[in-house]
């Protein structure tokens, strides 16, 4: 059943890798791909992940392939704010722009004092990168997302981190940026960003054309893994029956 | 009280908290008698949404005060985009944590409360007058320090009430009003429903009764005063109109016609247009 497996099924599947060994934590998707993923995660090989609606409800799955999701807890936002701070949370956010350390921006483009597009607004990216695990999901890998400098710090990468001194370094973690092209992270000497694998069907080549700044890819970088047979009739019978993540990320 | 009357009691120039969260439970009809008030150049303190969006466009805030201005289903408030692009308000853009953290500091009556959140971010370039602060203690870790987020008034919705002011809500998340109500001089209340206290607990736990008396300066019964954003259990967000709104929001000639047919008369009017946008839509 692995022929014809399509980027947006690698996709879910990086994003579920994202969790792996997370242990009993919150994962919090942005975006269809990732919610997809930590779902399929929490079906196969992290079963200790907690999971909510998108509201205010954790939800739990039964023990058998395709049980519904029942309410196991309750998390308001004053409480989901308790729990980033408390550090038990892992969360993948969207960026609509990311430099090579990691700083993420989500509230406007241009200058801040008069943007030239008004975005989302700064959000819960400060809260959320000063205090529990970050990676983010990169729907269309560009060079408008992929910026040498970002026009705004929301989420706080590497340099800046540092700059602010050990209350900022002390839980901050940024883990990985998984896009429709590549898996990337910062597993570099000076934590900026590299290339961890290629989507099957990728070059290198496509990936640095994409980037608005040099990247580190290996000559011997590796692909990203096959989803198992197990994993794709999940995906695709049990958690995401409709394909949002088609229209995430079209083939 | 009516929606009326509470805005009577609201100055130009006041810091205005506006309960609920993005375009869920926002005292939305308060917002509308707000539209229809001569009041103007207010600091707006909200978790932004269609009540950003609306005060905005009609020229009421000087400054607002939010992490994000959102429509939840729709990601970008339209009006709060080109309200920006256009550089028409000041704006002091704060983390989500941070809000909840000033807000709480204002409630305590202490002048800041320490926080992780911001360092290392622009919010702390943004925001010039930000101040950090350090531990007295063995860590000596330097926090930011939240300034409390004192209100002159809070503006909020909650799905039951009683006369004196007790609020209860019954829907999947208290979001922050309490704080909003506790944080300002004065809160108005407006609800689906009043209630005699007594039947607060046929409707839910005493853990729904959210906001006290204390911390309510007068309460309106608006039935639909969250349209059209949403008010679980009594009613989901109006996707239709919001979609509407926001379509409207994107063409000045399309917001002229939207606020000449909803805005333009007083709820009564307000709820009638709307019951036809619906009947036109089925």
């Amino acid at each position: 059943m692995t022929g014809g497996v399509t980027r947006a099924e690698y996709c879910v599947v990086a994003c579920a890798e994202a969790w792996r060994g997370d242990g009993e934590i919150l994962a919090a998707p942005m975006g269809a791909v990732p919610r997809i993923g930590a779902r399929l995660a929490r079906r196969t090989f992290a079963p200790e992940l907690m999971l909510t609606d998108g509201e205010a409800m954790i939800v739990g799955g039964g023990p058998e392939e395709g049980d519904p999701e029942v309410v196991e807890g309750w998390l308001p936002y004053r409480a989901h704010l308790a729990l980033v701070t408390g550090g038990r949370r892992h969360v993948m956010m969207g960026a609509s722009q990311l430099d090579r350390h990691g700083n993420q921006n989500i509230s406007c483009v241009g200058d801040w004092k008069r943007p030239k597009r008004q975005l989302l607004g700064v959000r819960g990216a400060p809260v959320n990168t000063l205090n529990n695990p970050t990676s983010y999901w990169v729907p269309r890998h560009s060079r408008r997302v992929f910026v040498e400098r970002v026009d705004m710090v929301c989420g706080v990468g590497h340099d800046r981190a540092s700059a602010a001194g050990p209350a900022a370094t002390r839980f901050h973690d940024l883990r990985c940026v998984v896009t429709d092209l590549a898996v990337l992270d910062f597993a570099t000497p000076d934590r900026t960003l590299r290339v961890r694998s290629l989507h099957p069907g990728v070059t290198a080549e496509a990936v640095r054309e994409a980037t608005g700044f040099p990247l580190d890819i290996a000559d011997d970088v590796p692909s990203t893994r096959e989803p198992t047979p197990a994993e794709l009739r999940l995906i695709r019978e049990v958690i995401d029956p409709e394909g949002a993540r088609e229209r995430e990320v079209p083939s | 009280m009516t929606a009326e009357e509470a805005v009577g009691r609201i100055r130009s120039g006041m810091t205005v908290g506006i309960g609920g969260w993005g375009s869920r439970r926002k005292p939305m009809a308060l917002v509308r008698a707000l539209l229809r008030s001569e009041v103007t150049d207010l600091t707006v303190v909200s978790f932004g949404g269609p009540d950003v969006g609306l005060l905005t466009a009609a020229g009421k805030v000087r400054k607002l005060v939010t992490a994000f201005a959102t429509l939840d289903s729709i990601p970008l408030e339209p009006h709060f985009r080109a309200a920006r692009e256009r550089g028409d308000i000041e704006l002091t853009e704060l983390d989500e944590s941070m809000m909840m953290w000033g807000l709480t500091a204002a409630v305590h009556r202490l002048p800041f409360l320490p926080v992780r959140a911001g360092l290392g971010s622009d919010v702390m370039t943004v925001n010039p007058g930000l101040r950090t602060v350090t531990s007295p203690y063995e860590d000596g870790e330097e926090l930011v320090a939240v300034p409390a987020l004192r209100l002159d008034v809070a503006l909020v919705h909650l799905n039951r009430a009683d006369a004196q002011g007790n609020g209860q809500y019954l829907g999947p998340d208290p979001y922050f009003d309490d704080l909003f109500c506790e944080a300002a001089a004065e809160a108005y209340l407006c609800c689906e429903r009043v209630v005699a206290t007594a039947e607060f607990a046929d409707a839910g736990g005493p853990q729904t009764l959210l906001v006290k008396r204390h911390a309510v300066t007068g309460v309106i019964e608006t039935p639909g005063g969250a349209h059209f954003t949403s008010c679980a259990p009594d009613y989901g967000r109006d996707e239709a109109f919001q979609s509407a709104y926001a379509k409207a929001a994107a063409d000045p000639e399309a917001w002229r016609e939207f606020t000449r047919r909803f805005l333009s008369g007083d709820e009564e009017r307000y709820r009638a247009a709307v019951a036809a946008f619906g009947r036109e839509g089925a």
